[in-house]
């Protein structure tokens, strides 16, 4: 109904040049848009086909769950040598995809980019639902999931604490500090927009709902004071998770002796690699549901060539890792660590290794070229690949390690049995019900924050 | 009304009989006659059940009083075990043991330091008989048809048929070797009362070769052994008695003592092995010819030929026999007469071993380290002619009741015999079996036999020492002895066991200081009757011995042609009598390493002329565990069987190996239906091996559960061996690779000063790779220690077995025919633990005395601790592997070692629970623990003594003088884990002559 009428306001545009949010847009646009994929779009018949199936696999997952629980972890092809196989590979994995949310939110927002505004709420939802997803690993993992407690320092008569030397204690510490952190950073932000919808609501129930949830926002100066101190407080503390947690996750196996996983390049190249993972996953929720519910003048195509772009530069880090990794194997003079790499290159599991190579270091390499990294097709495609490989990764530094160590007499193979690919679909499963329940009933975009970007904003920001 | 048909005839409807029986034990586990029942009979029994419900008090009431002990027992203490001696016979030689026994319940065995054919130590049969004992498949019941009876209602038949048959005619018992003095007094008596009756022996896996060959060389039957720690060079003509036959472990023990330290040129003994199929013996051997089965005697001839024994015209054997030979015949020229010592196989005909007798006659070996003896009171080896008659008796109708004790004829005989279908001639068969067997299938009657713990016996070791077997527990299934079986049968069935053994040695006890009572306490304690042992004799020698030998004139011609077939008993199963055993099973065959499971063993370059494919790993567990091999057909004697082919190193070309003990219908749960039955392939003339194999490849493949499929070590030196020379230039060859402060090995890198304090006992392992011979008795007896669970074909082929301690298996040098190094792993409790570091939750700790510990209940199972293992030591409860609910092996179990459960993460503790007795015991009697009073179960029972445990910081124990020697080395110590196990490194003494080779 207006567009012509805004069509002269000038675009919001960053320094760097294309915009952030299409022209033709002011308050009442942006908060009628994106609440209304909530309030008043109808449930799309997509939508629930799309759930029923995501559904469905969350179904696989709990009859996994209670087949593993009755059963026993024997159900996977774990093995000895093979301690840890699908369990620990998907845990990474979702752990990596978890850490874009944290950084587009609160890195980008410390740096003021203005850009994250539109994909910072959707970065962090998905950043929960993977740090959900991963959390299940580690703790069904066990061979005793019913102790996961023991691992956390409490009060107890066996007056005994964990053993604090050993990277999975830290981990616990670094993935519970996360996911509250996240958690917490993504209900802050959301307060003012659920006040939004508590007062734009049809239905007595949605009222209820988003006014418990909104708890009592009225917008006044005050609100906005305390909020805007409180939302930078968090960013402050969530930004070193960042970093924190893939770290620590590094350590699980830097700290180890095994040729492949004690190697001090760990840290800063699970970090690179999860970020990398991160943004891949990002971009593949992102280019469809932006189709999907039209929301193509929000998430511009600027937003699709900066994530482009940190995906093309985390991507060089990785490849750096992974020759550094293979050349710090051939300058140690350690047979193990020259025998790993080799076997990584030639050994059983050769194809796995040049498929983790092509996916993630040839595959990025596609944005160099301007065309991919502006034609949403493409660059959907190329993410594909590149959450392929990063899942490959993983299975290459945990499984490739460990099935050939030290003593040929131990060597083995592991290959994943049907209940390792039904735990792994089933929190697919989970995630994408979880993105399904995010999209129908939370604005998928920061209302209020799209709000900020709009000139009409601009002009009472310099003011103020 | 219904009664059973006679299915045990019948092969074919043999489905309904196997539900016939399932059907009658679960009606009536406690095996009461289950009578056919119909209406009338129902209302009977319903009408008289209910008048006597009311008197259900007056039903049979055990005529034991139960009393609690008012004077303690002596030496009983609850909680505490009482070791008991006794012995285990398997064909026909004792070993001499002590039982551990805990409230009554024997669930340990060790080998009788007393005994010659011991020394303390025993082999994998032995380890595994503790749970034979209790293995819940072991038949519970006399019965008639399949149908469970009393046993007097066996009586009336058997006095029928024996009193019908005048003088015995027609009864013919048929048995396994038999040791037993008093089995043969007992047959003595049977025989004197049935003249007519005929006794047979058949032992699959033995020829009695060795008896055959002696009567052709001397002038009166002799039996042989041999002192191995006078020989300086030995030849082993596919002779694999360090690891096999009677007194090998005497043999393996006396072989290893030579060898171990102090190592010199001197001491160090050289072993020649000529061999169709690699042996433990052959794996040891400093050479190793690889031959066909058929020409190891063609060997021997060139042998005696250098030596200027015989005259033979033979045709030359080829260059590298003809080299070895005459390298071999210098060398054993060169020593002194009575220090070189040839052996021949039990497998080959009697002829070499009358040749092999002529040569050590040759070499002056009578007296020195080949001992004859008179053969006592025991009946000669038949070898299998024995059977033969029996089996053409039967098929004519000669046989009118046939009683097999102990053996399984059905299973075990060649094929070609028929002997099942001979059997069902003969009216009455009577088995006695630990199993309801393939042979108790064929017999209208069966009878538990009691097994060895729980049966009175005796038994000759290898020497001739007798010893008495006593039993540990009552029998659990009223099962009977085979002495009872014949007393029964020479009409005096009220006799026990007891009572004979008694009577069979009143005559040797009352002669003793003290009178027979005294003796017989004294015997029963020590576990061996002093001085039994057979006087040594020096026997004549016959002149014609060639002419007798059939040995004159030139040996049939060599022809490469056919392929030959080579049947060998199993390494691990025997001749399938320990098919149902879980830990033997599971326990990989020495040098295959493959568990639940034969093969056809071939060598690579026939492998690659027939175009069979070695084995490759799997894609589940690889090769740590699952092994895909390809299937071939067996063509033998007109009898065909498919059988996984499995290409292996140090097999002779043209010679397909073959184990027996597999395939078998009838062995039990675990047992039955597992490999195939190579006894089908046997034929009676030639039953260990025979030329003539087809072999045909087909386009199927079977999964092989073997637990270590690599063979070589790729450029890593887990095992470090030298050869004799190399080592006396550089005794400390082995040491390179430690972390040390100015290369001595005292200071090893850490961050801890020297005199960091420890107290007390520091623990620590030396094992001897130049003595261990691989057999694997160590890993049997660590899980009989450690109650280990068996996990099955399935997880074995997962990689998830449970052993505590393995034996890697590596090869290096030329495939067609590779030196074999063995070398038993077990947690290395590194004093710098990597599993210790990453453990969340403080289940694996270190202890003070330098334990590395697993504590079972605070482990949440994150397998962090496995993975950082770099030996790989750590076993995993990935299933619920402890059996809970099978109630026999309940009472197996070793009450001071917690059973594991689900989820849980174990391994080696070095047997603490022994350690922290001996420190209980010594704090007790107020004195420190000395050196010796902790023996682990793996050190314990090894023959060759390789494994020596103690304190590392005792500087007088004999493992920290171990820990010294030039050959100690640390199982990859450039890690500085700084492992507590170490290795001394192995040390070869080739013949320099064919050191080009």
């Amino acid at each position: 109904m207006s567009a012509e009428v805004h069509a002269e306001t000038p675009p919001v545009r960053t320094p760097a040049g294309s915009p952030v949010l299409a022209p033709g847009h002011d308050f009442a646009t942006v908060t009628d848009k994106i609440s209304a994929l909530v309030l008043t779009r109808p449930t799309s018949r997509g939508w629930w086909i799309g759930f029923s199936l995501s559904f469905a696999l969350v179904m696989l997952l709990l009859y996994t769950i209670a087949y593993l629980l009755t059963t026993g972890v024997g159900i996977w092809g774990i093995n000895v040598p093979v301690g840890w196989g699908f369990a620990i590979v998907n845990f990474v994995w979702w752990i990596g995809i978890g850490h874009a949310g944290t950084l587009i939110s609160a890195i980008l927002l410390l740096l003021h980019q203005q850009w994250r505004t539109s994909i910072n709420r959707f970065a962090e939802a998905m950043t929960l639902f993977a740090v959900a997803c991963a959390g299940l690993f580690p703790l069904l993992h066990m061979g005793r999931p019913w102790y996961f407690y023991w691992l956390a320092p409490y009060p107890n008569s066996m007056q005994l604490w964990p053993q604090f030397r050993s990277p999975l204690v830290w981990d616990v510490f670094a993935v519970s500090t996360y996911l509250l952190v996240s958690l917490m950073f993504w209900y802050v932000g959301l307060v003012p927009d659920m006040a939004t919808l508590r007062d734009r609501s049809t239905s007595r129930l949605g009222r209820v709902v988003y006014g418990i949830l909104a708890m009592g926002w009225r917008g006044s100066a005050r609100h906005w004071y305390r909020y805007e101190s409180a939302y930078g407080l968090l960013a402050g503390l969530a930004a070193p998770l960042v970093v924190s947690v893939h770290t620590v996750v590094s350590f699980d196996f830097a700290v180890s002796v095994l040729p492949g996983w004690h190697s001090t390049v760990f840290p800063p190249y699970f970090v690179a690699g999860a970020i990398y993972s991160g943004f891949a996953m990002v971009l593949t929720l992102v280019i469809p549901i932006r189709a999907i519910y039209g929301l193509e003048d929000f998430i511009t195509s600027r937003h699709l060539q900066n994530m482009a772009k940190v995906l093309l530069a985390t991507g060089l880090i990785v490849a750096y890792g992974y020759l550094m990794e293979a050349f710090g194997a051939f300058y140690s003079g350690n047979p193990y660590e020259r025998y790993l790499q080799v076997n990584r290159m030639i050994g059983p599991y050769a194809p796995m290794y040049w498929s983790l190579l092509v996916c993630n270091v040839l595959g990025p390499q596609l944005l160099w070229f301007r065309a991919f990294r502006t034609n949403p097709v493409l660059l959907f495609l190329v993410s594909l690949v590149v959450n392929v490989g990063m899942w490959l990764e993983r299975y290459v530094i945990v499984v490739v390690s460990l099935h050939r160590d030290f003593l040929p007499s131990s060597w083995g193979m592991y290959s994943g049995t049907v209940w390792d690919w039904a735990m792994f679909a089933g929190t697919i499963g989970l995630f994408l019900s979880l993105v399904f329940l995010f999209l129908r009933f939370l604005p998928v975009i920061s209302i209020f924050e799209m709000r900020t970007l709009l000139p009409e904003a601009k002009v009472k920001e310099e003011h103020g | 009304m219904s009664t059973g048909a006679p299915h045990w005839r019948d092969v074919a409807s043999k489905d309904d009989a196997e539900r016939l029986r399932a059907l009658a034990e679960t009606e009536f586990p406690g095996g009461v006659e289950a009578s056919p029942i119909d209406r009338r009979r129902f209302l009977a029994l319903a009408g008289a059940s209910l008048g006597l419900a009311g008197l259900s008090g007056c039903m049979r009431a055990p005529a034991e009083k139960i009393v609690p002990f008012v004077h303690p027992v002596e030496g009983r203490v609850p909680g505490k075990p009482l070791y008991y001696a006794t012995s285990m016979t398997l064909a026909g030689s004792a070993t001499g043991l002590l039982v551990e026994s805990y409230e009554g319940r024997p669930i340990k065995v060790e080998g009788n330091p007393a005994h010659p054919s011991s020394l303390g130590a025993t082999d994998v049969f032995a380890q595994a008989s503790v749970l034979g004992l209790y293995d819940p498949d072991r038949s519970k019941t006399v019965t008639y048809l399949g149908r469970p009876r009393i046993m007097g209602d066996l009586a009336g038949p058997l006095r029928e048929a024996l009193a019908t048959a005048k003088h015995g005619k027609g009864l013919r018992i048929l048995t396994e070797t038999v040791g037993s003095p008093s089995l043969i007094r007992q047959r003595g008596e049977l025989l004197e009362r049935y003249p007519e009756a005929r006794w047979h022996s058949y032992e699959p896996a033995m020829s009695g070769a060795a008896s055959a060959g002696a009567r052709m060389v001397f002038d009166q039957s002799v039996r042989t052994h041999y002192d191995l720690s006078k020989a300086d060079v030995l030849v082993a003509l596919d002779a694999d008695f360090l690891g096999s036959g009677p007194g090998h472990l005497r043999y393996a023990h006396d072989f290893a003592a030579r060898r171990r330290e102090p190592l010199t040129a001197e001491r160090m003994n050289r072993l020649y092995a000529v061999e169709p199929t690699p042996t433990i013996t052959g794996a040891r051997a400093d050479h190793r010819l690889p031959v066909l089965a058929r020409d190891v005697i063609h060997v021997a001839r060139a042998l005696a030929n250098a030596l200027g024994i015989g005259k033979w015209t033979d045709a030359p054997p080829d260059a590298a026999t003809a080299s070895f030979v005459q390298a071999l015949a210098d060398d054993l020229r060169s020593r002194r007469p009575g220090t070189t010592l040839v052996v021949a196989g039990d497998n080959q005909p009697a002829a070499l071993a009358a040749l092999v007798q002529a040569i050590n006659r040759h070499l002056g070996n009578f007296g020195g380290t080949v001992l004859h003896t008179g053969v006592s009171e025991a009946p000669e080896d038949a070898g299998l002619s024995s059977l033969v008659e029996l089996a053409s008796d039967m098929r004519e109708g000669r046989v009118t009741t046939l009683v097999n004790l102990s053996g399984n004829p059905v299973y075990t005989a060649p094929a070609d015999l028929g002997f099942a279908d001979a059997m069902k001639r003969v009216p009455l068969c009577v088995h006695l079996g630990l199993y309801q067997d393939e042979t108790a299938d064929y017999c209208q009657w069966h009878i538990p036999e009691a097994h060895y713990l729980e049966a009175w016996g005796d038994a000759r070791g290898h020497d001739g020492t007798a010893s008495i077997a006593q039993p540990l527990i009552a029998p659990l299934y009223a099962g009977k002895s085979a002495l009872e079986v014949v007393g029964m049968l020479s009409g005096e069935p009220g006799r026990s066991g007891y009572e004979m053994v008694r009577e069979t040695w009143q005559a040797h006890g009352s002669k003793q200081a003290g009178g027979f009572e005294t003796w017989w306490r004294r015997t029963l304690h020590e576990g061996v009757i002093a001085g039994s042992a057979s006087p040594t004799i020096e026997p004549r020698w016959r002149d014609d011995w060639q002419a007798r030998a059939g040995l004159n004139g030139a040996a049939p011609a060599r022809n490469a042609g056919p392929l030959e077939i080579v049947f060998r008993p199993d390494p691990t199963v025997f001749d399938g009598r320990f098919a149902n055993n879980g830990w033997l099973q599971e326990l990989p065959k020495p040098l295959t390493k493959l568990t639940w499971e034969n093969v056809a063993l071939i060598s690579p370059a026939t492998a690659q002329a027939l175009g069979i494919k070695a084995a490759t790993e799997g894609p589940h567990a690889g090769s740590h565990g699952e092994a895909i091999a390809p299937v071939v057909e067996l063509t033998y004697g007109g009898q065909t069987l498919r059988a996984p082919a499995w290409v292996f190193p140090g097999q002779a070309d043209g010679s397909i190996a073959v184990h027996l003990g597999y395939g078998r219908t009838r062995a039990g749960t675990l047992g039955s239906n597992i490999g195939f039955d190579a006894n089908r392939l046997r034929a009676s003339a030639a039953p260990h091996f025979g030329p003539g194999l087809d072999i045909r490849t087909t386009t199927t493949t079977t999964t092989l559960a073997c637990t270590q499929l690599h063979q070589s070590m790729v450029d890593r030196q887990p095992v470090r061996t030298a050869d004799l020379a190399t080592f006396l230039k550089e005794p400390r060859f082995a040491q390179e690779s430690a972390h040390t402060e100015g290369g001595d090995r005292r200071h090893p890198l850490t961050l801890y000063p020297d005199d960091h304090p420890m107290k007390g006992p520091q623990w620590g392992m030396v094992v001897d790779l130049n003595a261990c011979t691989g057999c694997g008795a160590c890993v049997v007896a660590c899980q009989a220690e450690n109650n280990i669970s068996v996990v099955g074909k399935e997880q074995v082929a997962r990689g998830r077995e449970m052993h505590w301690m393995r034996i890697d298996r590596y090869f290096s040098g030329d495939s067609a025919n590779p030196t074999a190094h063995v070398q038993p792993v077990m947690c290395m409790h590194c004093e710098n633990a990597p599993c210790e570091l990453v453990c969340p939750v403080e289940a694996t700790t270190h202890s003070p005395d330098g334990l590395n510990e697993m504590t079972y209940n605070r482990c949440v199972g994150t397998r962090y601790c496995s993975n950082n293992c770099p030996y790989k030591v750590r076993r995993f409860n990935f299933l619920a592997f402890a059996d809970y609910a099978t109630a026999s092996l309940k009472l197996l179990r070793n009450p001071d070692v917690t059973v594991r459960s689900r989820g849980v993460m174990e391994k080696c503790t070095y047997c603490v629970q022994r350690i922290r007795e001996a420190e209980i015991d010594a704090n007790n009697r107020k004195r420190p623990l000395r050196d010796g009073d902790v023996i682990t179960a793996c050190q314990a029972v090894c023959p060759t003594r390789a494994i020596v445990f103690g304190d590392i910081h005792d500087a007088n124990s004999q493992v920290a003088k171990l820990r010294e020697s030039q050959r100690n080395y640390g199982l990859l110590e450039e890690l500085n884990t700084r492992p507590r196990t170490t290795y001394l490194a192995s040390v070869r003494n080739p013949n320099p002559r064919l050191e080009t080779r």
